[in-house]
């Protein structure tokens, strides 16, 4: 193994880990935005709205992600009206807009069944004292549901991120160069596939360990009431 | 309801294709799994060693860039063998075999822990109690382990399994005809990728839909004689 054409497309390297990195957050949080809605929806909205949710669940967890990225990416193409669209918003001319997009709902859909599964097994005693207390269910939600169903959420909502960035690598299938795509490129170039891809797996199984250690802080913040007593922070 | 152009029977030879490689490669995974469960609660912590390396790996590195390394790394690597032992022809890897073999080994690394997981609530009386009998190592795994492991393993298998079934989709991105790059031919050829593309969703949600009756079916099955907790 040769890694010193690694260390002459360092540069590479650096700007896809960039762009991973921009994908896989930006889509995380237009997932969570989309997500926190849909999920009250599921569980307090009309039976119309709960389908309507469940439908489009079902379509994003039961496909795979690259199927939706080609639907979106390349089925675009099909319809005049998006074409007309993309004079106005340069967004959509690059592959980068379509992947975000395919991303940020594919995350919601998973993040959806995370946050509605929490939020359906509230403590019934919790919501029956809010209620109590005179709370309006808007009100209940901010102050009861959602903080506590966030913290229940949080191992499985870390895995789904872990997922995300994993499935980032899809990306490179439709152009962008992110970590996946600069591995592709130094291999077409060089034709050294070890070098080229044992590298993109390092940086991503950091990025994983590092996103683990992160959220075992957050939990460790968020659980901060369920430590034992005496023990040390 | 969709006008495929006369696309659609070779459509639905992709998605033979596509069932193909993930019935192979999730036999590979139970295969792997099963040995890595049993490393990962072996005595030897060699063996330990190496299944906590394996699961820990691969479940640190994205499918696509495994696949793409054992695609590309695979041939060099079978050049090198062909070199060494003098053989006049080139020894190729399929797509199928390579897309086949990567699926399997990254799901082997999730079984792994599904069946270890599912040992483990296998109580240790009863192995005991088979080596009492006189039973063989093999004996008390097959007669006494596997029957009830199945029961814990089944829902953590499940999920496996689906998320398995739509990984199947990257083996298109190194050459393989499956339903997604059948669906592409059809796309550039017709100018209507979006088409052709929702189909390929449809035809994924019909298997991921079958899967799911069958495995609830399978878990109703064995958890036969147990009573059902919960809701």
């Amino acid at each position: 193994m040769d890694f010193s054409i690694i260390a002459d497309s360092f540069d590479l390297y650096l700007s896809g880990t960039w762009v991973t990195l921009q994908l896989v957050l930006q889509s995380l949080a237009i997932g969570l935005l989309l997500a926190v809605p849909l999920a009250i929806a599921q569980v307090y909205g009309p039976a119309w709205l709960r389908w309507l949710v469940f439908a489009y669940g079902y379509f994003f967890r039961g496909t795979p992600l690259l199927v939706q990225t080609f639907l979106l990416y390349y089925g675009s193409g099909q319809f005049e009206w998006i074409q007309q669209l993309q004079q106005d918003w340069t967004f959509l001319k690059q592959a980068y807009g379509y992947a975000l997009i395919a991303f940020a709902l594919n995350t919601a859909a998973y993040t959806v069944e995370i946050l509605r599964g929490a939020i359906a097994t509230m403590p019934k005693g919790e919501l029956e004292a809010a209620k109590a207390c005179g709370m309006s269910t808007p009100l209940m939600l901010r102050r009861i549901v959602l903080p506590n169903a966030f913290r229940r959420a949080l191992p499985a909502y870390s895995n789904e991120v872990i997922f995300m960035l994993h499935g980032s690598s899809i990306a490179s299938i439709v152009t962008i160069v992110d970590i996946t795509g600069a591995a592709r490129l130094v291999n077409a170039k060089y034709y050294r596939p070890y070098e080229a891809f044992v590298t993109a797996g390092l940086i991503y199984l950091v990025l994983t360990l590092l996103t683990v250690w992160l959220f075992r802080q957050v939990e460790k913040r968020w659980f901060v009431h369920l430590r034992p007593l005496g023990s040390k922070p | 309801m969709f006008d495929l152009h006369g696309y659609g029977p070779t459509i639905a030879d992709g998605a033979w294709l596509t069932l193909e490689v993930a019935l192979v490669s999730v036999l590979i995974s139970i295969v792997l799994g099963m040995a890595g469960a049993l490393a990962r609660l072996s005595k030897s912590p060699v063996a330990r060693g190496i299944a906590t390396t394996y699961t820990t790996l691969i479940r640190g590195v994205p499918d696509l860039v495994l696949m793409l390394l054992l695609f590309f790394g695979g041939q060099l690597f079978l050049n090198w063998i062909g070199d060494l032992l003098e053989l006049e022809e080139q020894i190729d890897l399929s797509p199928f075999t390579a897309g086949v073999l990567t699926i399997g080994f990254i799901f082997g690394a999730y079984m792994a822990e599904t069946f270890r997981g599912a040992m483990m609530a296998v109580p240790r009386g009863q192995l005991e109690a088979g080596h009492a009998y006189g039973m063989s190592g093999l004996q008390v795994f097959v007669r006494i382990m596997l029957p009830q492991m199945i029961r814990y393993a089944l829902p953590g298998f499940g999920n496996n399994w689906l998320v398995l079934l739509k990984t199947t989709a990257l083996v298109s991105v190194i050459g393989l005809n499956d339903m997604v790059n059948k669906a592409r031919f059809g796309a550039n050829a017709t100018k209507e990728p979006f088409t052709f593309y929702l189909v390929v969703c449809l035809g994924y949600l019909v298997f991921t839909t079958v899967s799911l009756l069958l495995l609830r079916w399978a878990e109703r099955r064995y958890s036969l004689g147990y009573e059902r907790g919960g809701r």
